[in-house]
């Protein structure tokens, strides 16, 4: 877009040339200078290029911004929802929902500064507290070509589904209110930090602000995933198995919901990876095809590995891997081309089968609906093998040298970047785990997190919200 | 008078029922249910769980009859609900004492 900008302030430049020396010659005058009556047209032009190019990324970003709103609600919501049993379908949705309004106050009130106000390494500052300062200017920080109120409300999203991601562990016993405190402390403590390390202007981990390990996620591989992935595992083992795991069977009591899930949430990454371009530009295409490309091959890459153990692939077994390699290309989407994309979708298709089947067996917790089975192990992969695939010729975000640009990942010969990734990694592992750890013991000791066992036994949807999904008789 | 139970494969519902009406049984009772008898079930898995499923849908017809329909019903059922297969059901009878029609309080077969 810019490029093109240019070229056409320069055709403008040249077709006025001759016109401007006619004038000069008919004037007879001595002076060399540009008339000012073309300075000032020229100066115009360039202020509707910028425009027309503001409007486009304007376009692009806010229907991004919803796409990964729908990711949310109905997609997760759906998603999880039917792998849940159906006493306790409505409880799971209504938790995503939930931090649909509750994250978003909290994001308006202080949220988005804590992520993107201020340099500090750990954690923006107060100022953008109350939106303050928060409106059509870019903020050329982050993205110079669409309204700062544009940037605030897609980041806004990637905040809300962070969460929600989590309650995957937690489904069909955790109490309505220790959910929405652990939600509030654990986005002000874990997801904040996070968010502003790896996006945030001189954040420790940030890749092209002045950060000291520069770790590569493009669209959230780390602070998204790795983040609520690992915090589910430790939600999972701190607040125990469901009563009757694994003796009792829990089958999913609709996987129509969830495939209806899957589907949205495959449309909706577009907007998050695509949209994490943060301009409607030729690096949002190759983050949209390589996202795309990912899906495809992981759902074939778990579903093959289901077909060899099991001699059948299922429908479960497609939505889930789709998913899996969604995460996993998510750090990588604006940074490699589209054949490494289709081999980072195969690995993680196959990596993830194995951690939600064998990995998740052989240590016994139970995490309810593989939120750090598909998460955080996808989470993971992604982000080491973003490290490896990336390259400058797709993203060149250390910039260039002498017209040359700077090599990223392994591919471009830069191997140290995976180092940077798996310090990238290992923060945000440790930082998730220790976060989570300190949360769960106070929402423990304030509102309790379990539900009693006759509450589950009869349901979160009754017990917690008095209504039930699935009324055949009304 | 009789009252004939039939347990029978889903799948063969609508020709059994179909049959009945051809031999001129016009009132009959049907429950889906759940349950086994030899047959094992199935497993199921998901996501690397699996899951013995051991009550399988059936359906359940009931009928009350006039001992002279008895035996033909008998026969219609045992020819168009067998498969061959294990898991094809039962059909039990057993003797009725009365019947009351509700709207008019018709009485024994007259009730039927």
């Amino acid at each position: 877009m810019k490029r093109l900008g240019v070229l056409c302030c320069c055709l403008l430049f040249v077709s006025l040339l001759p016109a401007a020396r006619l004038h000069a010659q008919q004037a007879s005058t001595a002076s060399q200078e540009i008339p000012k009556a073309v300075t000032e047209k020229l100066n115009q032009l360039d202020q509707k290029v910028a425009q027309a190019q503001s409007s486009a990324d304007n376009a692009w970003m806010l229907v991004s911004a919803a796409l990964v709103l729908m990711m949310t609600g109905p997609g997760l919501a759906l998603f999880y929802g039917g792998l849940v049993r159906h006493k306790n379908v409505l409880a799971i949705m209504m938790q995503s929902f939930a931090l649909m309004a509750l994250i978003t106050v909290l994001w308006a009130l202080v949220g988005y500064s804590l992520c993107f106000g201020g340099n500090g390494p750990v954690i923006g500052n107060f100022a953008h507290a109350l939106l303050r300062g928060v409106g059509a200017d870019p903020n050329p920080d982050y993205a110079g070509t669409i309204p700062q109120m544009t940037f605030m409300v897609y980041q806004l999203m990637f905040a809300i589904i962070t969460p929600a991601l989590i309650t995957g562990a937690t489904a069909e016993r955790m109490k309505f209110s220790g959910t929405l405190l652990f939600m509030t402390l654990w986005f002000l403590l874990v997801y904040a930090p996070m968010a502003h390390m790896v996006w945030g202007k001189g954040g420790l981990l940030n890749a092209s602000l002045g950060g000291h390990f520069p770790t590569l996620d493009f669209a959230g591989g780390t602070v998204v995933h790795i983040t609520s992935g690992v915090s589910a595992l430790v939600c999972a083992l701190y607040m125990g198995k469901r009563v009757g795991y694994p003796k009792q069977p829990m089958p999913p009591h609709n996987l129509v919901l969830s495939f209806i899930g899957a589907c949205l949430l495959w449309v909706g990454w577009f907007g998050f990876n695509a949209g994490s371009a943060l301009a409607s530009n030729s690096l949002a295409s190759s983050a949209f095809v390589a996202t795309h490309f990912a899906a495809a091959t992981a759902a074939a890459g778990w579903s093959l590995a289901e077909w060899i153990k099991n001699g059948r692939a299922s429908a479960l077994g497609a939505i889930s891997g789709a998913v899996a390699g969604l995460v996993a290309i998510t750090p990588a989407a604006g940074f490699v081309g589209p054949m490494p994309a289709l081999v980072i979708g195969f690995i993680a298709g196959i990596f993830c089968f194995w951690m939600v089947t064998r990995f998740k067996a052989m240590f016994g917790y139970d995490d309810a609906l593989d939120a750090f089975g598909v998460h955080g192990a996808g989470g993971t992969i992604g982000a080491l093998l973003t490290g490896v695939f990336a390259r400058a010729i797709y993203n060149p975000i250390y910039g260039a040298e002498n017209g040359v640009n700077r090599p990223t990942g392994g591919l471009d010969g830069h191997w140290i970047q995976v180092g940077y990734q798996l310090v990238g990694i290992a923060f945000a592992w440790v930082f998730a785990l220790v976060g989570t750890i300190v949360i769960l013991k106070v929402v423990d000791l304030v509102t309790g997190l379990r539900v009693t066992q006759e509450q589950e036994v009869e349901g979160l949807d009754i017990t917690q919200h008095g209504e039930e999904a699935y009324n055949l008789e009304a | 008078m009789m009252k004939l139970e039939a347990i029978i494969q889903p799948s063969r519902f609508e020709s059994v029922k179909d049959a009945l009406l051809e031999i001129g049984i016009e009132g009959m009772t049907v429950t889906e249910v759940r349950g086994h008898g030899r047959q094992k079930g199935h497993t199921e898995v998901y996501r690397g769980r699996e899951y013995t499923v051991d009550l399988l849908p059936k359906i359940k017809l009931e009928i009350v009859l006039a001992d002279s329909l008895v035996d033909r019903a008998v026969e219609t059922i045992l020819k168009t609900a067998k498969t061959g297969k294990i898991g094809d059901g039962k059909i039990f009878l057993s003797r009725v004492d009365d019947a009351i029609r509700i709207r008019n309080e018709d009485r024994g077969e007259n009730a039927l």
